[in-house]
C-alpha cells in the first residue's frame, strides 16, 4: 500500500502545473475565480489551446488523437487543470459522443466527427431527456422515421446543457415505435443547422442561461447519421451515461470551490473577527473538506480497481451521489458565508448555490444512483 | 498509488481471518466478555506466538519491522469479530510508547516482554478536566530525589485491571494547560500508591480509572525527554486512533452486510423489506460510508510515519477519526433501524456491533474533538518540526 505519487507522475504534474500557469488567457482565469459564466468564445479559445498540445481529449486512443497516459495521469491532468483555475472541458464532444464514436460508430463516421471535435468546429450538445422522460429515459417519445435515404425526426429533447452553443447534437430517437420500450430506441447524430431544428432558452433559478430545450420538426438526417445499429441505441446511451457519471463528481473543483469558500469566510467580518475564526463555522467547513478527502481516496481506489479491469464499475454511481453532494454542501456554506452580501444579485454566493442544485438530478438523479447500487452492487 | 496488500501481508490478513473464524463466534465472544478478565489469555498467547505483538514494531527495539499497515490489517479483522483482548492498549499505545519512548535497558526489557505475551500495558492519558486532550495533564510529578513523587487520576484507563504496566501521562513542569512539562512515564499497577475502580463498559469491554497518591517512581522511568512527552505522546495516541479506525471499519463493514442479508430475508406484506425503495437508499447509504470510511482509514493509516510530518500525520488522522466517526454513526443507527425490534435485542448480535461501533466513535477523541484538530493541523504551518518531536529523537541504539 502507497498512497503517494510516483516521481514520474510527480514530474507530470510539475509539467500540467507549468502548461496551465503559461498557456491559460488570464481573462479566462479571472472569470473561473470570480466565478463569472464563461462565453462561447473563452470555451473555445481554451479548447484550442489544449488541442495545440494534444490534451483535448486524453482519454481517447492515440490513433484519434488522444494520449498513453495512465488513469492515474489523467486524474493529476484533471487536478492540475482545476487547481490552476481552467475551464472544464466541456464533455459532450470529448468525453460522450466521441467514446460512442470510437466504439460502436463507422469509420466514416470516426474520419468525420473526431477530427471535427479536436478543432473545436463541432459544439456537440446530448439529446436526451424530454419534457415526459427524465429518470425514466427509456420511454422517450422522439420519433425518428425512415422515409427513403433519410430519418425524420418529430419531438423535443430538453435540459440541454449550451445547445445555444452547438451546431451538433446526438440524440436518441425511437425508430420502432411497436418495439417493447429499450428496444426501439437508436442513437442519431443531428446537425442542427438542419431546417427544422429549433433551440429556446430556458432560464434557470440562478438567472443563469445553461440549459434550453430542442425541437425538432419533421427534421431530416441521411441515414448514415446512425451509430451503430438501428435500435442499438439504449446499450450506447448507458454506456455514454457510465461515462458521464465518472466526471460528475467534480472532486478537482470542490477543493478548487473550497478555498473560495474559505477566502469569503475569511473576509466577511463580525465583531472584530472574522467568520473563519468562528469556530463553528470553520468547523462546518472542516466537516466537508473531511468528506471531501475520502471521496478523493474513494476515486483513487476506483480508479486503481479501472486500470485493474479496464472498465468503470458501480463505483461510479457512489462517487457521483457523494461528489454532488459535497458540491451542494459547498455551495450551501458559500452561500450562508457571504450574509447580506449573498443578497446581492451581483454576487455569486448565491447563485453558485442555486446553480448547483441540479448536480444531484442530472446524470441520471441521485435517487436513480440509489436504484441502481441497491439492485446492482447490493443485490436487492 | 497502490492500493494492494503485499504478499506477506496478506498472508497475515488470512492469518488473523482464520483466527477469528476459529475462536471468535458470537456465543464464544459473549462469553469471554463476561468473564474475569473479560478477555482470553490462551487467545493473547496464540497473537504472541503467531508475532502480532510486535507486527508493526521496529526491528531495532526486538519487533517485526511491519508497518502501521499490519496493523490496520489485524485491527479490521478483530473489528468483524468484536475481539475482546486488549490488543490496541498494550500494543499500538504501550509499545508504541515504548518503542518511540525507550531510554534504557530496562524499557528493551519490558517491550520483549510485551512482545513475548508476558507483559500487558495500557495508557493512562485522559483526566476529569481534560476530555480528549492529551495537552492538559492535571496529574503531577514532583521531584524527589533522582525520582518523582506522582499525584492524579487518570480516566478510562482501558483493560487497566489487566495491564501489569501503565504509560502515565504526568505534568513535571508548567500550567496544567501548557504544552511544555509534560513527560510520559511508567508506573506498575501494583506499586505502592496506585489504587484502582474498574468497571464494565457499554460494548463489553473492561477499564478503571486509576489513582495515584504519592507514588515514587525512579528517574530511570521517564520515557523519552522530561518535559517534553507531548510530541510523543501525540504520536502514541495517533497510532492508537488509527487503529481504532480500523477496528471500525471492520465492524461497520459487518453491521451494513449483516443488514443487507436481514432486509433480503426479513418478510413484511408478503415480500422481503429489502424491495421497499425506502429502505434500499438507506442501505445504500450505509454501503457509501463504509467505502468512504474505508478510504480515509488507508489514508490516515499510511500517514502513521515516526519520521514524516507531524503536522500532516495530524491533519491525516483527524480527518480519518471524524470521518469515521460520523460514518459510523449513521452505518450503526441504520443497522438498528434496519433490523427493526430484532435490532434492539441483547441476544442477537447487530446490537454488539452498534454499541462498540459507538465506543469506537468517541474512543481517543470523538469527532467534534478531531474536526477542531484537523483545523488546527491544517492552520499551523511548519509546526514543532518533523517526527515525533524531540521525545523520538532520542531512541537511536537504545534497546
Amino acid at each position: 500500500m502507497d498512497l503517494s505519487f510516483s516521481p514520474e507522475d510527480l514530474r507530470f504534474r510539475e509539467e500540467i502545473r507549468a502548461f496551465v500557469a503559461a498557456e491559460l488567457p488570464p481573462a479566462i482565469k479571472h472569470k473561473m475565480q470570480a466565478g463569472i459564466e464563461l462565453e462561447r468564445d473563452d470555451y473555445v479559445a481554451w479548447q484550442k489551446i489544449l488541442s495545440a498540445r494534444g490534451w483535448l481529449a486524453p482519454n481517447w486512443p492515440v490513433e484519434y488523437g488522444g494520449t498513453d497516459w495512465t488513469i492515474v495521469q489523467k486524474h493529476i491532468f484533471d487536478e492540475e487543470l482545476a487547481v490552476g483555475f481552467a475551464p472544464r472541458s466541456l464533455p459532450f464532444g470529448v468525453s460522450m459522443v466521441a467514446p460512442v464514436i470510437i466504439n460502436f460508430g463507422s469509420e466514416e463516421q470516426k474520419q468525420r466527427y473526431l477530427p471535427r471535435i479536436l478543432s473545436s468546429e463541432d459544439w456537440w450538445c446530448q439529446g436526451y431527456s424530454e419534457p415526459g422522460s427524465g429518470s425514466d429515459l427509456a420511454s422517450l417519445s422522439t420519433r425518428a422515421e425512415r422515409d427513403g435515404d433519410s430519418y425524420v425526426i418529430n419531438g423535443a429533447k430538453t435540459w440541454i446543457t449550451l445547445a445555444q452553443y452547438a451546431n451538433m447534437i446526438f440524440v436518441l430517437a425511437r425508430t420502432d415505435p411497436t418495439a417493447k420500450k429499450q428496444k426501439g430506441i437508436s442513437f442519431i447524430l443531428v446537425d442542427m443547422t438542419t431546417p427544422g431544428v429549433t433551440v429556446r432558452p430556458i432560464e434557470t433559478i440562478d438567472g443563469g442561461h445553461e440549459i434550453n430545450e430542442v425541437i425538432f420538426e419533421n427534421v431530416r438526417v441521411p441515414l448514415e447519421n446512425l451509430v451503430g445499429t438501428e435500435g442499438g441505441g439504449w446499450t450506447y446511451a448507458k454506456f455514454l451515461l457510465e461515462h458521464e457519471r465518472n466526471g460528475t463528481a467534480g472532486v478537482a473543483g470542490s477543493f478548487q470551490m473550497l478555498d473560495r469558500l474559505k477566502e469569503i469566510a475569511s473576509e466577511q467580518r463580525y465583531n472584530g473577527s472574522t467568520l473563519m475564526q468562528s469556530g463553528d463555522f470553520a468547523k462546518r467547513i472542516a466537516e466537508v473538506e473531511v468528506r471531501l478527502t475520502a471521496l478523493s481516496f474513494t476515486q483513487m481506489r476506483a480508479l486503481a480497481a479501472e486500470s485493474a479491469t479496464k472498465s468503470p464499475g458501480l463505483e461510479s454511481s457512489y462517487i457521483k451521489i457523494t461528489g454532488t453532494e459535497i458540491q451542494q454542501a459547498i455551495t450551501e456554506l458559500m452561500m450562508e458565508a457571504g450574509g447580506y452580501e449573498s443578497f446581492d444579485d451581483r454576487s455569486r454566493n448565491a447563485l453558485l448555490y442555486f446553480n448547483f442544485r441540479k448536480t444531484s438530478i442530472y446524470a441520471g438523479s441521485n435517487e436513480i444512483q440509489r436504484n441502481i447500487l441497491a439492485k446492482r452492487m447490493l443485490g436487492l | 498509488m497502490d492500493f494492494t496488500l503485499s504478499s506477506e501481508q496478506q498472508q497475515i490478513k488470512e492469518s488473523v481471518d482464520r483466527f477469528v473464524a476459529d475462536a471468535y463466534g458470537f456465543d464464544a465472544r459473549m462469553a469471554l466478555s463476561k468473564s474475569a478478565d473479560g478477555f482470553s489469555r490462551d487467545h493473547w498467547s496464540t497473537f504472541a506466538e503467531l508475532g502480532w505483538l510486535g507486527i508493526a514494531l521496529p526491528e531495532d527495539r526486538g519487533g517485526f519491522g511491519g508497518t502501521p499497515v499490519e496493523t490496520m490489517i489485524v485491527m479490521e479483522a478483530f473489528g468483524k469479530a468484536l475481539v475482546l483482548e486488549p490488543f490496541v492498549p498494550t500494543v499500538v499505545l504501550g509499545g508504541t510508547a515504548l518503542a518511540y519512548g525507550g531510554t534504557n535497558a530496562a524499557h528493551g526489557d519490558r517491550l520483549n516482554a510485551m512482545i513475548a505475551g508476558d507483559v500487558l500495558l495500557a495508557l493512562a492519558y485522559a483526566e476529569g478536566n481534560s476530555r480528549y486532550d492529551p495537552s492538559i495533564v492535571g496529574t503531577t510529578a514532583k521531584p524527589d530525589g533522582s525520582g518523582w513523587i506522582v499525584d492524579g487520576t487518570k480516566r478510562a484507563v482501558a483493560y487497566g485491571a489487566a495491564a501489569d504496566t501503565y504509560v502515565v501521562s504526568v505534568r513535571t513542569g508548567g500550567g496544567e494547560h501548557d504544552e511544555d512539562g509534560i513527560t510520559l512515564v511508567l508506573i506498575d499497577r501494583d506499586a505502592p500508591g496506585v489504587s484502582r475502580v474498574d468497571y464494565r463498559t457499554v460494548d463489553g469491554q473492561r477499564a478503571s480509572d486509576v489513582t495515584f497518591s504519592g507514588v515514587r517512581i525512579g528517574a530511570d522511568a521517564v520515557l523519552g525527554e522530561p518535559g517534553k512527552g507531548l510530541g510523543l505522546l501525540e504520536y502514541v495516541l495517533d497510532s492508537g486512533v488509527a487503529a481504532l479506525c480500523a477496528e471500525a471499519v471492520g465492524n461497520m463493514s459487518v453491521m451494513q452486510k449483516t443488514t443487507v442479508d436481514y432486509i433480503k430475508a426479513r418478510e413484511q406484506f408478503g415480500v422481503p423489506i429489502g424491495s421497499f425503495q425506502v429502505l434500499q437508499h438507506r442501505a445504500v447509504d450505509m454501503l457509501i460510508e463504509v467505502e468512504l470510511s474505508r478510504s480515509m482509514l488507508y489514508y490516515g493509516t499510511v500517514a502513521i510515519d515516526p519520521n514524516g510530518d507531524a503536522k500532516e500525520r495530524m491533519r491525516a488522522i483527524s480527518g480519518t477519526k471524524a470521518q469515521i466517526g460520523r460514518s459510523g454513526r449513521v452505518v450503526g443507527e441504520s443497522a438498528i433501524q434496519l433490523h427493526g425490534g430484532i435490532g434492539m435485542s441483547e441476544e442477537y448480535m447487530i446490537g454488539h456491533y452498534f454499541k462498540r461501533m459507538s465506543m469506537l466513535g468517541l474512543a481517543l477523541g470523538d469527532t467534534d474533538f478531531h474536526l477542531r484538530r484537523f483545523i488546527a493541523a491544517g492552520n499551523k504551518s511548519g509546526g514543532e518540526g518533523s517526527g515525533i518531536g524531540s521525545a523520538g529523537k532520542q531512541l537511536a541504539g537504545v534497546n
